[in-house]
């Protein structure tokens, strides 16, 4: 509790910097992320933030120095090298993208650890440190670091406020891009070094196992809440940033901890809450959406029921036991009792005893379901051909989501019949 | 019978498209003339497609040229509006009607503008011609098909070229759809515009256009739709395919052949 404290209150200014440049790094490559994920070439971003690993190594080999500048140029050679050989390979052989990524993506990985065991083992003591790019360190993200990543990260927000619209275009159509004369080709070739460089700059905190999670999980997840880019691209910084926060803390506290690991844990928690929580497209809401509609189904069940009996009675307004509804029709006791006694608090039912009675406006609610049910047989039969003895199954369904505008076409269209094809009378 | 016309506003000469070294279209020579609405007919794996997407440099070419205007197509990108097939983009895109068709403006504006408000006028008035104006906050991805096609078309609307390529707009369309474009096309038509339509459906066809052009795999017909849409000519276009050429075709792609011994540019 104290360690939470100290870190933020932010009274050292080494946490200040490290939390500042996390939060930078986490939102830059987030908001790049959403346009790759919107490109559809979410794999990408993982090949590329593999690639990067042998790029650092070379970099250090050849200039013997960590300058971030120099290890930074090194992995954006090599994770460009790795998406020109990926479109070489999808273009000029028959093998498909997703096998060029996932050929791209351990050749070059594979090379990479290669180098950086050669380092280690070569007694360099400047070499100590290399190893976080494998897994992240946020706490180490000082001094020069800082200053280099962060003005990265800052030049990528300000490119895709920049290019927002070509952007856009380009990821939702990229054929009319090109023929109002977009170069989509240079676009492209933007986007790609965006991306590059989102992942140069997210390895500092997350290392390059990890890295598509942050260019492609605060994405997903925010796509969830959504449907302006405008705030998607708002909500994944802000994710990133988060998850950039904790990242810094944690490095902060448990400084034998690796960062990336908890980082991509809590955005991934973000991720699974989104998916299911977020209203609309998350599953919570769609769970309940089902539920409602069986309800709703039930509910209108009944008040069917009830107005049928009373159309067959020719006697709305007398009681009806719960035995005579269940023998015309089956539905499990349990239910039809909850079902009623909701009905009953909505004011569409009354109970005396044990049988229940219709009101008026319970009345009128059943005599429109029983309505759609004879009008949509009629509808399917005139309209589709059917056979009189098919439609009451289909007529089942569709009687409980027909709307009132969709009710008057009906009417309209059939000329306001008066009997149903089994020659029932329509209410 | 091909019929060439003098000053045409589309003009494609020795015109050659292949998929993965197949040639799915063979020595296209084809003018069309201006202010006329233009069907594209053939059947499935005809090359209609193949041939306004070429005509829009979507494609590369094996051999030949497309000249609008009497210019290469990069003269002339602020007069020609492209309307894609609607299964080709992702509708389940984070953007509403309005976004999408203020898209058609982004040709005008220039690289990194932001829509002015003239440019947003302009799309507001682009989706009233359509009938959409009550869906300009609609997510595209809550769209019926008929509605995305309508979407589409009032983005090229605001484009407010002077000739309008379309991939198929009344496929999957409902009547009401259908009806409201093709009137929507008679105005542009009628205003002076070149219409070029991809069209499925031999019915409609002889109704809708003035000019059409048959098309399988070679061009069989160009012309008034009078003297086009024959017994003959039809014949020509649907009746039997030509084993022979697809034969060859598929030979080229088997032996990793080119379609011509120099390239095109």
């Amino acid at each position: 509790m104290q360690e939470f404290l100290e870190f933020f209150s932010f009274a050292d200014a080494n946490i200040r910097y490290v939390t500042l440049g996390s939060v930078l790094l986490a939102s830059s490559s987030a908001v790049v992320g959403c346009f790759t994920l919107l490109r559809k070439r979410a794999l990408v971003g993982d090949a590329v933030a593999h690639a990067v690993l042998p790029g650092v190594c070379l970099a250090f080999i050849l200039s013997g120095t960590k300058n971030p500048f120099i290890l930074l140029i090194g992995a954006f050679v090599t994770g460009w090298l790795s998406l020109v050989t990926i479109d070489f390979i999808t273009s000029r052989s028959r093998i498909k993208e997703d096998t060029a990524i996932g050929l791209v993506l351990s050749v070059f990985f594979g090379i990479g650890i290669l180098l950086l065991t050669s380092i280690q083992h070569s007694g360099n003591a400047a070499q100590s440190g290399l190893d976080k790019f494998l897994f992240g360190k946020a706490a180490s993200l000082i001094g020069e670091d800082l200053i280099t990543f962060s003005v990265v990260a800052v030049l990528l927000l300000l490119v895709v406020i920049l290019f927002y619209k070509e952007l856009t275009l380009l990821c939702f159509d990229e054929a009319y891009a090109r023929t109002i004369g977009y170069p989509v080709r240079a676009l492209e070739l933007l986007l790609t070094t965006l991306t590059v460089f989102a992942v140069v700059v997210g390895i500092q905190a997350v290392g390059v196992v990890l890295m598509a999670a942050m260019l492609i999980t605060p994405a997903a997840a925010a796509r969830f809440w959504t449907e302006n880019l405008k705030v998607m691209l708002l909500l994944a910084a802000l994710i990133g940033a988060f998850s950039g926060i904790a990242g810094a803390y944690v490095s902060y506290t448990a400084p034998a901890m690796p960062t990336g690991p908890w980082i991509v844990l809590i955005v991934s928690m973000i991720a699974i809450f989104s998916f299911a929580l977020a209203p609309g497209r998350g599953w919570v809401a769609r769970l309940l959406r089902q539920r409602r509609n069986r309800t709703q189904i039930l509910e209108e069940n009944l008040l069917k029921l009830l107005y049928q009996l009373g159309e067959l009675k020719q006697d709305f307004y007398t009681s009806r036991s719960l035995s005579e509804l269940l023998e015309r029709r089956s539905i499990p006791k349990g239910e039809a009792i909850s079902g009623l006694q909701k009905l009953k608090r909505q004011g569409y039912v009354k109970r005396d005893h044990q049988s229940w009675t219709l009101t008026t406006e319970g009345k009128k609610r059943g005599r429109r379901v029983v309505r759609l049910h004879r009008l949509w047989e009629l509808y399917l039969t005139q309209y589709l051909h059917l056979a009189a003895d098919h439609v009451h199954e289909d007529a089942e369904t569709i009687e409980h989501i027909i709307t009132p505008e969709l009710e008057k076409r009906l009417l309209e269209e059939l000329n306001y019949p008066d009997l149903d094809p089994h020659s029932a009378r329509i209410p | 019978m091909i019929l060439q016309v003098d000053n045409p506003v589309v003009e494609v000469h020795d015109l050659t498209v292949s998929y993965d070294r197949k040639p799915v279209l063979w020595g296209i020579d084809l003018t069309l003339p201006a202010g006329a609405l233009v069907g594209v007919i053939g059947p499935n794996g005809a090359g209609k497609s193949t041939l306004i997407k070429a005509m829009m440099s979507l494609l590369p070419i094996s051999s030949g040229y497309v000249r609008i205007f009497d210019q290469p197509l990069k003269q002339v990108y602020n007069r020609i509006s492209y309307v894609p097939q609607r299964e080709s983009v992702d509708w389940d895109f984070p953007a509403s009607v309005f976004d999408v068709v203020l898209m058609g403006r982004y040709g005008n504006m220039g690289l990194f503008k932001r829509p002015r408000k003239a440019d947003k006028d302009a799309a507001m008035e682009a989706l009233e011609k359509v009938g959409m104006q009550s869906f300009a906050n609609r997510q595209i991805s809550q769209l019926s098909g008929g509605q995305q096609q309508r979407v589409f078309l009032a983005r090229a609307l605001a484009q407010n070229a002077d000739i309008y390529f379309m991939d198929e707009p009344f496929a999957g369309v409902d009547i009401a759809t259908e009806t409201a474009i093709i009137q929507l096309l008679r105005q542009m038509r009628d205003q002076g515009k070149t219409v070029i339509v991809v069209h499925h459906d031999l019915q409609s066809a002889s109704e809708y256009f003035d000019w059409v052009v048959l098309l399988n795999m070679r061009l069989v017909a160009s012309g008034p739709t009078d003297k086009v849409l024959t017994q003959e000519l039809l014949e020509q276009t649907y009746g039997g395919k030509l084993t022979l050429l697809s034969k060859v075709g598929d030979l080229l792609r088997r032996q990793e052949f080119p379609a011509r011994e120099t390239k095109v540019k």
